[in-house]
């Protein structure tokens, strides 16, 4: 449970999410200040997140990703999704998420875009 | 009464902190398995468990802590859980539960924590008083 909740990746100007297993509100607490810092540092035009280790995920999964999406949008950037189980999936599905980022199976695919 | 329909009860006090929103979704699920429940009814109600928490968390008690009360009870295939606070209760619960209705300013919650509950529950009944706090109670028939 103490494990660092998110971990960053940077390839070119994309950068990867890694999210933890529970994406919850408790969870979800640093990661718009740190992708924001990381967006104010760096030149993004591309955020993945990657859903691989996440188990659950909740509607403060959804607010924070809504959040990431408005701001990659402002700026005419774009955000994808690769690595959603079965529960992550239902829950993007419910959140009206698919709609606003892409879906990939792959690592590799989500980046070649 | 049968020894089969004999109701029975969880209770838990939880301290409102974010780092028990686990804790309580999870504890719900381990005493839901006497239902013999899908996995997917066991991700349903741990979602929903965790919408509530969460809402008494950031809203019933502001951040500031206090005590979450949780009481889930399992009586034939029905399960029922109810999450209380003694928190600042909601003045329009309607408004509270409309999709995408939020009272946060930074942008980063959904408003979507009732609309997931009602998703997937049954039955979502919300009480609610300014200044007294807030009870919702959940029901879930779990088919098996």
């Amino acid at each position: 449970m103490n494990q660092p909740h998110f971990t960053y990746e940077a390839e070119g100007h994309t950068l990867i999410v890694h999210l933890p297993e529970e994406l919850d509100h408790h969870n979800c607490s640093g990661l718009k200040y740190e992708t924001d810092l990381i967006l104010s540092e760096n030149y993004i035009r591309r955020i993945i997140f990657d859903f691989s280790r996440t188990r659950f995920m909740d509607s403060s999964g959804i607010g924070i990703l809504l959040n990431r999406y408005k701001q990659m949008a402002l700026s005419g950037g774009s955000v994808a999704i690769y690595g959603a189980g079965s529960q992550a999936l239902r829950i993007l599905k419910m959140g009206g998420i698919l709609k606003l980022m892409k879906l990939y199976d792959s690592k590799e695919a989500a980046v070649t875009g | 009464m049968s020894e089969q329909n004999k109701p029975e009860i969880l209770k838990m006090e939880l301290e409102a902190l974010s780092q028990n929103e686990e804790f309580a979704r999870v504890a719900v699920a381990v005493f839901m398995a006497r239902l013999d429940p899908t996995l997917e009814e066991v991700e349903d109600v741990k979602t929903a468990v965790s919408e509530a928490v969460t809402n008494a968390v950031i809203h019933g008690y502001q951040g500031k802590g206090g005590i979450i009360y949780i009481e889930v009870t399992v009586e034939g295939q029905e399960l029922t859980v109810s999450v209380r606070d003694t928190g600042i209760g909601i003045t329009d619960i309607k408004q509270a539960m409309e999709p995408m209705f939020t009272t946060d300013p930074d942008g980063v919650r959904s408003g979507m924590g009732f609309s997931f509950m009602e998703a997937f529950m049954d039955q979502v009944e919300v009480k609610s008083e300014p200044d007294k706090g807030t009870a919702v109670i959940m029901k879930k028939k779990i088919s098996r």
